[in-house]
């Protein structure tokens, strides 16, 4: 600038200050606005990234016809455990939706979740459901039926690890619940079953999507257990016309608590949209939602609207078989539990 | 007392700098490792240790760590050297893809690996039993039967085994070796080699005599990175190694399964000991070539 005389020096800096003040008072003023706009973080399980991906397109319109701001939902997803960690060790979110009831219990020490959180909102405060089916190969070529047929000799099952993976571990549940309700009750017979099947398991995935990989891309196995909505998925993803979906008679109910993360949402003042959030899932629009993504809806109607997707199925649950998750954890699942023990030497 | 004058200033500023940001960066996560474990008593280190379980997986990871690190200590060097030594149409790709393991994200090339060396992928396929037999079958119209029964039993199990975690563990590790191993191949002049063989070396003595001891440090190093690297990698190795208890569970594993069960400290205390062994071997990898050094220093 050595040509600049310094009268027009001075007006150029004089114009520069002016215009920086402008901008950042235009740019302070905006992000202002956009603190004022409600925000909620809903902290989710992995498989569901789809499905609230249309509940929060719904969502928004819906609160402002209400009368609510234009809010922004946000969504974390990630293993259901890991997800509940990230809460307790202090990830803002306002509300948690996942696939276990002990990741929710897991915040309940610290404050972040009402003891009674089962209680706050309608059916367990499950917005949905789902079950473990079997996806076999196209034709059923080993004639697997039921979970008897599982453990025969020369089947090879495909279960993700119980001890990494929801999926496993609903899975071991069912089988165990089959021999509890069919072969007397015995808890020795019911370990032995649960043994048999998983000396036919030839690769234990640490995660659902693994577990699906090995067996519909790699070839690995006669059959695949996971869970209804993964299956669906599977077969419209890959193709109908190679799986076949076997819907035994008895499986295992898995539900998917939600709840509110009430410091945070108190924080946030976000309590009351976070509870209209959580019960706008159990409204009909989302209950439909949920069906289409083939997650059992909690609404007995809706559900029976879609019997055609959801073949009737008897459904036990973890707390009739194994007195919870707590226990099923501590019982089962940690480190020398009676499904380490399968694994003894 | 005369100060020690440096060629370039701020050295104090610099040391003050590397040591803060060494506590930050490394030494704090380690304390809270050891300060998480310790909360578990003596007790989850002697249970651990104990665990037959445990044991398995720590005798495999560090196994397979350490073939793949020979591995890729044999073909990182080879690869630097053709790529250093020759050119040829194509290199300066080549060269850019062996970063590639550093940048694709573990899982996915897990994922890949897995599909790639499993029983129906493409390698997978000619490297399990028979699959030789069978691509020469499909290859030539009329086989050679004699050939055929030679070929028949030839393969083995690729993925789902510790094969395929070692298959895994090279992929990853492989960068390491080239990357340390490139430049010092780089420096080393056209004219020591010329020199050699004026003084009457033939190939064979050249590369060992003269060669071999210039870039043996930095192979070191390299294998060093990579076995580190290797021991504690979880994403490219869980998709391949089928995780089978005391076959093909690797430790990171059982401390990943630990944390699904809420037993943090527990997690904390393998990955502690995972820690300090890995430790134990880098120090005394380290010492080797420290002696090796001062025993060639003529």
């Amino acid at each position: 600038m050595s040509n600049t005389s310094p009268a027009s020096r001075s007006l150029f800096r004089r114009d520069f200050v002016r215009r920086t003040l402008l901008a950042s008072t235009l740019l302070l003023s905006a992000s202002l606005a956009h603190a004022e706009e409600p925000k909620l973080l809903n902290s989710s399980y992995d498989v569901t990234r789809e499905f609230y991906k249309q509940v929060n397109d719904l969502f928004v319109p819906f609160w402002k016809a209400k009368g609510g701001a234009t809010v922004q939902v946000d969504q974390s997803h990630g293993g259901s455990s890991k997800q509940a960690r990230a809460v307790l060790d202090g990830l803002e979110a306002d509300v948690v939706t996942f696939n276990q009831s002990t990741d929710v219990d897991l915040l309940v020490p610290a404050g972040l979740v009402a003891a009674d959180w089962r209680t706050k909102f309608p059916h367990n405060a499950s917005p949905y459901t789902s079950t473990i089916l079997f996806l076999v190969r196209k034709g059923n070529p080993k004639g697997i039926k039921d979970w008897p047929d599982l453990v025969k000799s020369g089947a090879q099952v495909i279960i993700p690890n119980p001890k990494t993976s929801g999926n496993g571990r609903y899975s071991y549940v069912g089988a165990w619940a089959w021999s509890i309700k069919n072969e007397g009750g015995d808890e020795a017979k019911a370990k032995d079953f649960v043994k048999k099947l998983f000396a036919n398991v030839p690769v234990l995935d640490t995660g659902g999507r693994g577990a699906t990989n090995s067996f519909a891309q790699n070839g690995i196995g006669d059959v695949l257990l996971t869970f209804e909505n993964e299956v669906h998925l599977t077969i419209r993803e890959l193709g109908a016309d190679k799986f076949d979906v076997v819907v035994p008679p008895q499986s295992i109910l898995a539900d998917a608590p939600i709840a509110i993360v009430e410091p945070v949402a108190k924080k946030h003042g976000t309590t009351d949209l976070a509870k209209a959030y959580l019960d706008y899932l159990f409204t009909d629009e989302v209950q439909e939602v949920a069906a289409k993504n083939y997650f059992r809806p909690a609404n007995p109607e809706i559900l029976k609207k879609h019997a055609a997707s959801f073949p009737e199925i008897k459904l036990v649950t973890i707390d009739e078989i194994l007195g919870g998750w707590k226990k099923a954890l501590e019982v089962h699942f940690k480190d020398g539990g009676v499904f380490d023990q399968i694994y003894a030497r | 007392m005369p100060r020690t004058r440096h060629v370039l200033p701020g050295f104090r500023l610099s040391l003050g700098y590397t040591i803060t940001y060494l506590s930050i960066i490394v030494l704090a996560p380690f304390a809270a490792l050891a300060w998480k474990s310790s909360k578990g008593g003596v007790e989850i280190f002697t249970s651990t240790l104990t665990d037959k379980r445990v044991l398995a997986s720590l005798e495999l990871s560090f196994t397979t760590s350490f073939y793949a690190a020979l591995v890729c200590g044999f073909f990182g060097v080879l690869t630097a050297w053709a790529l250093e030594r020759y050119s040829f149409p194509g290199r300066r790709i080549l060269d850019a893809m062996v970063d590639l393991p550093f940048a694709l994200p573990t899982a996915v090339a897990g994922i890949a690996l897995c599909t790639l060396y499993a029983p129906n992928g493409w390698l997978g396929k000619i490297l399990s039993p028979g699959g030789l037999k069978n691509l020469y079958v499909s290859w030539v119209e009329t086989p050679n039967q004699w050939l055929v029964n030679l070929l028949e039993p030839i393969g083995f199990k690729a993925a789902y085994s510790s094969t395929g975690i070692t298959i895994a563990l090279i992929f990853i590790g492989f960068p390491f070796v080239v990357r340390t191993v490139q430049p010092i191949i780089q420096g080393l002049s056209l004219e020591v080699e010329e020199a050699a063989a004026c003084l009457g070396a033939n190939r064979w003595q050249t590369f060992w005599r003269v060669i071999f001891p210039t870039i043996l440090p930095g192979t070191l190093a390299g294998m060093t990175l990579a076995f580190g690297r290797a021991v504690g990698e979880y994403g490219s190795v869980v998709f391949i190694s089928g995780n089978m208890p005391f076959k093909t569970e690797i430790a990171p594993l059982l401390i990943v399964s630990r944390l699904e069960q809420y037993n943090y400290n527990g997690a904390a205390a393998l990955g502690f000991i995972l820690l300090v062994i890995s430790f134990l071997i880098l120090l005394f990898s380290n010492l080797l070539q420290a002696w090796n050094n001062k025993r060639t220093a003529r």
